[in-house]
């Protein structure tokens, strides 16, 4: 374990353990509260959003494999949590109605649909939160890996494929709320969701749930399975001819990076207190892809801080001037693309004396 | 004796054009053998059926005489132990020297088997005998894409050696080499001979003929002559479409 | 022309000759028994005045009083809580009268019947052939077998062969419902059986039944269903032509630059968007200070949108593509960059609301091809489609920037080495794909809110018929923009707009697992790694 801590890690791991234990502690036991409590929501957002990074930076940056639908899983994962808390309201909906969410009262639902069964059971949400995204990916990965569907071709499909979604959850007859998603959560196990400490223990678990999924990626990449990924994105035929069934290498990639990203969408619902289907939209996904692209990417905490950065730079600049975000962004895309081809990171790294890093130089 | 490798009236055309047009040839155990023919008589394709990578529409293909390769893709066609070197080198180019041999060195190749691996002592000691053998152990821990081009040919020679394969297919390993680094390869593929199978494409004459091996020639995805290389260089046929020129 | 206005002068000097006598049936109107009103009213009809119709109208309504005064006929309506009397006859303004002013008009259902029937003659010969073929429209819903005669005489007299259709299917079906006997019935059967449309139908249906005639109104209705599944195929395979023909002007563009270039254009749909508003702005112009060239003004927004989209794609390509040629991952996260910024600067200069496009006269309407509504405006989306996708594939084949395109495309080093400047081709191509973008906005323009965020909708459609069709290929694009409209539309009825899009999506997903290269790729010796 912790060979897997390498200078790089151990710098961010120890900064998360800081901020995971200062941020509450500002929130809930200092006087007159130097941490607002809408930080604290803010801050975990954005470890939802760093630990989606590093899901899509085990496929991309490692694997080659460009998801243009990651969106999908964290949403798809957003979605599991979001139903097993709209349970939890019970009968405290607008429509008092102790079987079925407001939503469906309002569209006549007689009875609750089969695929919301079991979701007043905690236990089954996170299950689920896990499977339902680790299943689309697997077969989803399933059809086109085992035709060879690759690059540019594969990253079109996974757009479709968000985009397929997004229209789907934006029908009322889904059954998941359409147009406006889950909303209105009251608590989850029984804690308000609107008190400070529910609020500080949702950071601490996205915190603990990033620094998890970092170990858990750095684990896969630095074992002979990653070289391996790594093999298949340098020369893909290559690694068939010394025997690799490559495409068994990128479901297993693909659907652990899914559930990763389902994860990180499970912690998202309750701290901003929605899902709605605009997370499933494309433009989400390829926003994701920037954050990667902008750490670094093939470096996993890279992908955290790019996105960190990313989504700071969001909420301050669509704070300050709104019109300027969507320039902001858009001149990002190319100039990160254009001028930083291996990211914040990179660049950091190549000012700080050199170290040979060999297998994490990206392509 | 039992056949390494057994092709019978393989055919394969792509719109219309019959890259491979009935060929039937027949390789033993532990032969060395050189496929000589001008571009386009068939030579990538015959190699592309061999290892799975594209079907054969007609035509019979046999491994060890039971076998049936035309069932297999690339990788089940390397884990029967049927090694490719391609006329590009390709190797892994952001993976050290020594994690793309031992990447190719023979192991289970599943995917959970991978996730857990650790590296054996006995391991270790054939990924340096490999390396000393291709002369590249002084770079082991260099990324690949920092070698010349020549040691890029010798590493993926290694990664093949690695796989320890019962059949060695090889696209014009002298292509890009020196005269010398040429001989010094033609000695390596004859000292392999006998323990493996070796099937050599090449147009380098001078390299056929230092192999001193059973030498195919090729022409319209057909076999045009077989025999020593002073037989088929005598027979009017393969001058008229190939030495002639 | 002349034929007609002396028809006109002919009608006139008729009803001159006749105002008299209709004047003095007007008067025996109010007084007598019901049934000898009802020959005043079909005497009055027959005068074909008129102004027999509004008198008749009020007459039915029990708007018609005669005044106490001096017992002139006047036609009442309340207006703002008063009662406003008209004379019936001129229909000019009296004024405001008291509620004992006046002595209504006595009328019954019977009498109302009469009216009613003498209405419909009195339209049936209306100098207006539309509003003849209201008539004969109304005849036909109301199947009223004491109308036959009229509308029987209506037919002699009627020589618009339209209206003569309309009369003659309103016949049939009073026929049906009235006394006449079993052979008339059956002939009529027939003629609503050729007729085949939903009236004909809704008339049929309850013959069915019936002992002498069901025999032969089941077999019409069978035929008449056949008929209308074949036409609903039809109209479905329209809807679908309709549909591809966007999707082939948003995909045509995208060919270019995706399949002869290899780039993936994530900006494209901007530059359709870009089209768009160019439109809108010329529009804008014209309305402001030429507003006679309104009709034009899409033959004046077309070269325009092409050049400032096309314009706009050498820019993208010269500023940042270039850079990346080889990369086409990071092309694609750069070219969307691009498509927010685009977006944006639209969105702040035009404002985030919808903007309104005009369509010109000659875009707007519809006619019927059978039972196929065609709408002119997608007709010549349709047509505009066409003439973009073969003009385009004029000049990839027959002009030089097209030969040199392909020259870069298949050799780059050689075309380079044989003097080919392959700088100022891409230049060209990319700009090529992005003008043809922008002449697809000004046809989007027509059908679809003009707003900032119109390219995003198109821009996965347009990648799934380019990938359908197989990058690289043209005819590709032409037929995967028309087999996924096609396919959409005959979904559509089964599952609704929505999830026949969906359905599609994963029909598509599955298909590149089948052809990874799509429809029409391009087949070819493997390549190694």
């Amino acid at each position: 374990m912790l060979s897997l801590i390498d200078r790089r890690m151990g710098i961010f791991l120890a900064g998360l353990f800081i901020l995971t234990v200062a941020i509450p502690i500002g929130n809930l036991a200092m006087e007159g509260q130097p941490v607002p409590s809408y930080a604290v929501s803010l801050l975990g957002k954005y470890l939802c959003y760093a630990l989606l990074a590093v899901a899509l930076d085990l496929v991309w940056g490692y694997c080659g494999i460009l998801s243009l639908g990651h969106g999908a899983f964290f949403a798809l994962g957003g979605y599991a949590m979001g139903m097993h808390l709209m349970r939890e309201i019970g009968d405290r909906g607008v429509y008092a109605n102790p079987d079925l969410p407001d939503f469906m009262v309002f569209l006549n639902y007689q009875e609750l649909p089969w695929f919301w069964w079991g979701f007043d059971q905690f236990w089954f949400a996170c299950l689920m939160v896990l499977a339902v995204p680790g299943t689309l990916a697997f077969i989803f990965g399933w059809f086109a890996f085992r035709s060879r569907v690759t690059g540019v071709y594969l990253s079109i499909i996974t757009q479709a494929l968000t985009y397929a979604l997004m229209l789907a959850f934006f029908r009322n007859e889904m059954g998941f709320g359409g147009n406006n998603g889950l909303t209105d959560f009251k608590d989850v196990l029984g804690f308000s969701l609107q008190t400070d400490a529910t609020r500080a223990g949702l950071f601490i678990l996205s915190a603990i749930a990033l620094a998890t999924g970092l170990l858990i990626a750095k684990a896969i990449t630095a074992s002979k399975l990653g070289k391996i990924l790594i093999a298949i994105r340098d020369a893909e035929s290559r690694t068939r001819f010394i025997g690799y069934r490559v495409e068994g290498y990128k479901l297993f990639v693909f659907t652990v990076s899914a559930m990763m990203a389902g994860v990180a969408g499970a912690l998202y619902t309750p701290q901003v207190g929605i899902i709605n289907p605009g997370e499933f939209s494309p433009a989400n996904s390829i926003e994701i892809v920037i954050w990667v692209a902008l750490g670094g990417r093939g470096t996993l905490v890279g992908a955290a801080i790019g996105a960190i950065l990313v989504a700071l730079a969001k909420t301050l600049l669509t704070g300050w001037i709104p019109e300027i975000w969507l320039f902001a962004l858009g001149a990002l895309f190319v100039f990160v693309t254009i001028f930083m081809p291996k990211g914040v990171l990179g660049v950091i790294e190549n000012i700080a004396p050199k170290r040979p890093k060999p297998a994490e130089a990206p392509a | 004796m039992i056949s390494q490798l057994y092709l019978n009236g393989v055919t394969r055309s792509f719109d219309g054009f019959k890259a491979i047009n009935g060929l039937s040839l027949t390789v033993d155990k532990g032969e060395l053998r050189a496929i000589i023919g001008p571009n386009g008589a068939g030579k990538t394709t015959m190699m592309d059926i061999i290892t799975g990578k594209t079907r054969p529409d007609e035509g019979e293909v046999f491994w060890n005489e039971q076998i049936d390769l035309t069932k297999t893709d690339e990788a089940g066609s390397a884990r029967l132990g049927i090694g490719r070197k391609f006329q590009k080198p390709t190797v892994f180019e952001t993976l050290t020297v020594e994690d793309n041999i031992a990447l190719a060195l023979k192991d289970e190749r599943s995917v959970f088997a991978t996730l857990f691996h650790r590296q054996t002592e006995p391991d270790g000691a054939k990924i340096t005998e490999l390396l000393d053998l291709v002369k590249l152990n002084g770079d082991r821990s260099r990324l690949a894409a920092d070698l010349s081009h020549g040691q890029k040919q010798w590493l993926e020679i290694g990664m093949l050696l690695a796989q320890d394969p019962e059949l060695l297919l090889v696209d014009e390993p002298a292509a890009g080499m020196t005269d010398a680094e040429t001989m010094r390869t033609a000695e390596l593929l004859k000292g392999i001979a006998g323990q493996h199978t070796v099937i050599v494409v090449e147009h380098d004459m001078e390299f056929v003929r230092a192999l001193g091996c059973k030498v195919t020639v090729l022409h319209q995805g057909a076999v045009l002559a077989e025999g020593s290389i002073d037989h088929v260089s005598a027979n009017p046929d393969v001058i008229e479409v190939y030495l002639g020129r | 022309m002349l034929f007609r206005a002396l028809i006109a002068c002919l009608l006139l000097l008729a009803s001159l000759a006749q105002a008299a006598t209709f004047e003095e049936l007007a008067a025996q109107l109010p007084e007598g028994k019901f049934d000898d009103r009802a020959k005043v009213v079909e005497a009055i009809a027959g005068t074909g005045n008129p102004a027999a119709v509004p008198l008749l109208e009020a007459l039915a309504e029990g708007d018609l009083q005669t005044l106490k005064a001096d017992d002139r006929l006047i036609r009442v309506t309340k207006e703002n809580k008063k009662t406003i009397a008209y004379d019936a006859l001129s229909g000019e303004r009296i004024g405001e009268i008291g509620r004992r002013d006046g002595r209504k008009v006595k009328v019954n259902n019977g009498l109302r019947r009469t009216i009613r029937a003498a209405l419909s003659v009195l339209t049936l010969r209306d100098p207006n052939p539309f509003k003849r073929i209201e008539a004969a429209e109304a005849a036909f819903k109301s199947a009223d077998a004491e109308q036959l005669p009229a509308l029987k005489a209506a037919l002699e007299a009627e020589e618009n062969p339209t209206v003569m259709a309309a009369l003659t299917t309103a016949i049939a079906a009073t026929t049906l419902s009235s006394g006449e006997p079993t052979q008339a019935k059956l002939e009529a059967i027939s003629l609503m059986r050729e007729q085949g449309d939903q009236q004909a139908l809704s008339v049929l249906a309850p013959l069915m039944e019936n002992e002498e005639l069901g025999e032969a109104a089941t077999e019409a209705v069978a035929a008449i269903e056949r008929s209308q599944a074949l036409w609903g195929i039809g109209q479905n395979v329209w809807y679908g032509l309709s549909l591809g023909s966007v999707l082939l002007l948003a995909a045509i563009g995208l060919a270019i630059t995706f399949g002869v270039m290899g780039v993936i254009n994530m900006a494209h749909g901007e530059l359709v968007m870009i089209g768009a508003y160019t439109t809108f702005a010329v529009q804008e112009v014209i309305r402001n200070s030429a507003p006679e060239l309104f009709g034009y003004s899409l033959l004046i927004a077309a070269p325009l949108a092409f050049l400032v989209a096309g314009l706009t794609g050498v820019g993208i390509e010269r500023g940042v593509v270039r850079f990346l040629y080889g990369r086409p991952l990071e092309t694609l996260l750069a070219t969307w960059g691009i498509s927010l910024i685009l977006q944006q600067t639209v969105r702040s200069i035009f404002g985030p609301n919808n903007r309104e496009v005009g369509n010109p006269d000659w875009m707007s309407g519809a006619f019927e091809l059978g039972q196929i509504t065609i709408t002119y405006n997608r007709l010549w989306i349709l047509i505009f489609a066409l003439i973009v996708f073969f003009g385009l594939l004029m000049v990839l084949k027959r002009t030089p920037l097209g030969l040199q395109m392909r020259a870069v495309t298949q050799n780059r080093a050689m075309a380079a080495n044989m003097g080919i400047r392959t700088g100022w081709v891409d230049a060209m191509t990319f700009g090529l794909g992005a003008g043809i973008a922008g002449l697809a906005g000004v046809a989007l323009s027509q059908i679809d809110n003009v707003s900032p965020n119109l390219g995003q909708s198109y821009i996965v459609d347009s990648f799934m018929v380019v990938v359908f069709g197989g990058a690289g290929n043209l005819w590709g694009a032409l037929a995967g923009a028309f087999s996924l409209g096609i396919a959409n539309k005959f979904l559509e009825p089964y599952t609704g707009a929505v999830l026949a899009k969906i359905l599609v999506l994963v029909a598509i997903i599955l298909f590149i697992q089948k052809r990874p290269r799509g429809l029409f790729a391009v087949r070819g010796r493997a390549v190694e790694a």
